[in-house]
């Protein structure tokens, strides 16, 4: 191999290991807690638990990244979760509670407890998009900073939760939404969704490489996409195995990889998400081009209200109650996963899929050192170190660049 | 390059946009350091030369530059900005208010300007504000004034005031150097006149001994040469009218941008707007595009019809294109791929209801990067990896994706090397020859006459002619653009 092939290997190793930077970073602290644990860390039962705890806060961070992608912020996110949290458990306990053996008389107390949740989550879903509509609005038309509105919101909703709890804890919620947040799906059912899973990445590869010939376009060496599916299916058939090892597939990491992936579809694959991409680029190109801005902007901001009210019935189901402190700082572990994940926040890049490894990054660190059994402080001391370096690496890289 | 500037003399510098006058500006401010240029610069018979980035070194050898944007802070007084980084203070750090005051007060009165001391900057008009610049400078003891195109955003009274101020300071035995656009003001001020052209150095004579014409001659004299290629196309009747436009500022309300703007465009015509910085070109055809807000008057007819164009989206509704001056900042998205800067103002075109056809997408796109030649391996490319001319050629594509009618360029050559050039010429030959019709606004005079079939001429906001490309010459189009058109009318 001459030098000339030698330096553009090597080239090609150092721009792989920065793409994958915080999959590699996710990487060394699993192996670090793992020995640190003995080996509990990796444990069926331990990596169950840290999924759904990195779930809540990932479902934030799917909407945040395109708010941060647009050169905005939003500081809401964890008292507006606080507050539909709150109305959530009302909803249950002090509203539905009495009103659905009133409306559904010839029901089971099971079904209308099923009922109740499922009235709640439309009620609190409408809300949500009513509460990212106000923001949005203020945002995208009356030209107010996001940072202010959203510091306001901050403010705003964290009250709400106080008038909706009267500063006590709302409980018992239904059965049924506990179990939205704590369920397991069954573990038949669990290879099944393995074998779709797996079945949909390999006819979607077949089908674009098809497409992309019907178009003349050279296409990449069939290998080299049987590889890349084959890697992406042996990840979800061995998370799918070990979580079928203890308990099953949990519900709520369920519900978020459906989100997830379908923001991640929306960022990239319709034109909503490319003019988010666009604005946060480039805000005077991106009008010029003859791109409502104001209308992108706005959605973006609603889409963000609605991940809250499914965080916010997710967090309720997880705590089996709507408390008076439920949510906070949530808003800032959510920037934090973005952030790691590789979102700038000049606006313009990042992606779902960084920002919930970031989450990830983030639930293992809490996770991990709890195993350890390590005083409550040195969990937010190393989390904001983490965070701290994490914007370091992204600002060396991007002076290496220019 | 080399002349010689007398004490207490207004020398005046002239020559076309790119000339090198702000090239000059910057060395002689240490703006540029001594390690980035060659030669040297002798002041009061010492040599000087500023350190990289110290700039405050050519402010006390006695050298201060009175910009074009005015560089104070309008949130503070007038004496706060004069003696900004200078406060007389008193126990360490303590503002000397009164003496801050008196000191300014002094200053004002020496040199017989008339602002008010303590009032906060952002009140005070334009013509002010730049008083407060030259007090600033005085203040400082500098030798020499450089004042670069001072009366850019003054009106006539507020000319007429700094000639009388900059006269005063001549007296006073400060030396002025005068850059601007304007050539009667050369005749009005100054005692020298030094003529650049592109980076060197054509003349320094006195302003006695010479006049508009022979100015205009030696600042544009140069060969044409074969640098246009030529095209056959019939041009057909109007179908772009511009009528009796009028353009307001939407930030100071009572200025006019754009003034008594009539013209039309035909079908196949390429119709060139000539002009210098500031003399409302780019102003016009933003406006046209809908994006310099809502102070707009006169009647825009497309194909017959009278059309309203409120914003990007309802020029392109309309198949009106603009390509504009600053592709960096206005015309792309340095960080995304080539194709996504493409395809952006096309997207309904390959997008359903959350789906987007990613492969017509880039067999479109691709269509296009090839016809006009973009260099690169691949359209996955970020737009900022590439040159100049590539860039434009981006652009362009962009909005020739879109169908245009008609297609507004706006300096489409601007910072772009000769080959590029060339080929940006021969695609806007092309587009004519297909029935586009296409407005391009130029700072290079060549490069107007060479391309266009009729070029309009704009100063200080209005249209001061319309020449078809059999009359015009440099030195009409100078004339005009310089609004010396007057005397253009008594020669001829």
């Amino acid at each position: 191999m001459t030098t000339e092939q030698n330096s553009a290997l090597l080239k090609k190793v150092k721009h792989g290991l920065k793409d994958y930077t915080v999959l590699i970073a996710l990487g060394l602290i699993w192996i670090l807690f793992s020995i640190l644990t003995n080996g509990i860390f990796l444990k069926p039962r331990n990596i169950s638990n840290l999924f759904r705890q990195a779930s809540i806060i990932s479902f934030l961070a799917t909407g945040m990244v395109l708010v941060i992608v647009l050169g905005n912020i939003d500081l809401s996110v964890g008292s507006v979760v606080g507050f539909l949290s709150a109305v959530t458990a009302f909803l249950q306990v002090k509203v539905f509670y009495d009103l659905m053996p009133r409306i559904f008389p010839a029901m089971t107390a099971t079904g209308q407890g099923i009922m109740s949740t499922i009235f709640t989550i439309i009620v609190v879903l409408l809300l949500a998009v009513v509460i990212g509509v106000w923001q949005g609005s203020l945002i995208a038309y009356l030209k107010i900073p996001a940072f202010i509105v959203t510091l306001g919101g901050m403010q705003l909703f964290r009250g709400g939760v106080l008038g909706v709890t009267q500063g006590k804890t709302i409980s018992p919620v239904d059965s049924s939404l506990v179990s939205i947040a704590q369920g397991y799906v069954s573990k038949p059912l669990g290879w099944i969704i393995a074998i779709a899973v797996v079945g949909v990445i390999f006819f979607t590869t077949i089908l674009g490489r098809n497409q992309k010939k019907s178009y003349g376009f050279e296409i990449p060496m069939m290998w080299k996409d049987l590889l890349k599916a084959s890697v992406i299916s042996g990840i979800v058939v061995i998370y799918i195995m070990i979580m079928n090892d203890y308990r099953g597939i949990q519900i709520p990491v369920l519900i978020l990889a459906g989100i997830a992936l379908l923001i991640s579809y929306i960022s990239t694959n319709t034109r909503f998400g490319r003019y988010a991409y666009a604005v946060g680029g480039n805000l005077e190109a991106t009008r010029l081009s003859g791109i409502n801005i104001k209308k992108t902007i706005f959605l973006v901001h609603v889409l963000m209200g609605v991940l809250s009210g499914v965080a916010g019935i997710i967090l309720t189901g997880y705590v089996a109650a709507g408390t008076v402190n439920a949510g906070q700082n949530y808003e800032l572990d959510t920037i934090a996963s973005c952030v790691i994940g590789g979102t700038s926040l000049m606006g313009g890049k990042g992606t779902i899929i960084g920002a919930m490894i970031g989450s990830l990054i983030m639930a293992s660190i809490v996770n991990g050192m709890s195993v350890m059994n390590m005083e409550i402080f040195w969990q937010y001391v190393v989390k904001g170190l983490v965070l701290i370096v994490a914007v370091y690496i992204d600002v060396i890289s991007n002076k290496q660049k220019s | 390059m080399s002349f010689n500037v007398k004490r207490g003399e207004i020398h005046g510098i002239c020559g076309e946009n790119g000339a090198g006058k702000s090239t000059l500006m910057k060395i002689l401010s240490g703006v540029y350091p001594h390690e980035t240029y060659t030669g040297k610069i002798m002041l009061d018979g010492k040599m000087i030369s500023f350190e990289k980035g110290a700039i405050r070194q050519a402010i006390e050898s006695g050298i201060s530059i009175v910009y074009q944007e005015l560089a104070l802070n309008p949130f503070s007084t007038v004496g706060e900005n004069i003696f900004l980084g200078r406060e007389p203070v008193r126990f360490g750090d303590v503002i000397n208010w009164n003496d801050l005051y008196g000191r300014t007060k002094e200053l004002l009165k020496t040199y017989g300007l008339e602002i008010p001391f303590g009032e906060t900057v952002g009140n005070l008009g334009v013509g002010k504000q730049q008083m407060v610049e030259i007090a600033k400078s005085l203040s400082e003891e500098a030798k020499v004034l450089i004042l670069d195109e001072p009366t850019s955003a003054l009106n006539e009274f507020e000319v007429n005031t700094l000639h009388a101020i900059l006269r005063t300071l001549k007296e006073k035995g400060v030396t002025c150097v005068y850059i601007s656009h304007k050539l009667e003001e050369f005749f009005q001020i100054t005692d020298t006149v030094t003529v650049l052209r592109d980076g060197q150095h054509v003349a320094t004579l006195p302003t006695a001994e010479t006049d508009t014409d022979k100015l205009i001659a030696m600042m544009v004299g140069r060969e044409m040469t074969e640098r246009f290629p030529s095209r056959k196309v019939e041009i057909g009747e109007p179908v772009f009218t511009v009528k009796d436009y009028k353009v307001m500022s939407t930030e100071f309300m009572d200025k006019t941008l754009l003034q008594d703007v009539s013209f039309d465009l035909k079908k196949g015509e390429i119709l060139g707007i000539a002009g210098l910085m500031g003399s409302g070109r780019t102003e016009l055809v933003t406006s046209l595009f809908g994006e310099m807000g809502k102070q707009v008057a006169g009647t825009i007819t497309l194909n017959g019809k009278e059309i309203n164009i409120n914003s990007a989206r309802d020029a392109m509704n309309h198949n009106i294109g603009l390509v504009p001056e600053d592709r960096k900042t206005l015309g792309l998205i340095l960080e995304q791929s080539i194709l996504k800067n493409i395809s952006l103002p096309s997207m309904d075109r390959f997008s359903g209801f959350m789906h987007i056809d990613k492969n017509k997408e880039l067999d479109e796109s691709r269509k296009f990067a090839k016809s006009l030649r973009i260099k690169t391996p691949n359209l996955l490319v970020p737009a900022e990896k590439l040159s100049g001319g590539n860039q434009q050629k981006v652009v362009i594509s962009k909005w020739l994706m879109t169908n245009p009618d008609v297609l507004i360029l706006d300096d489409p050559t601007r910072g772009i090397d000769v080959g590029a050039k060339y080929e940006i010429y021969k695609l806007m030959n092309d587009l004519v020859e297909r029935g586009v019709s296409i407005i391009m606004i130029s700072s290079e005079l060549e490069e107007v006459l060479g391309m266009s079939d009729r070029i309009m001429v704009m100063c200080e906001g209005h249209s001061t002619g319309i020449l078809d490309i059999k009359e015009a010459t440099q030195e009409k189009i100078m004339a005009l653009a310089t609004a010396a058109a007057q005397d253009e009318k008594e020669t001829s």
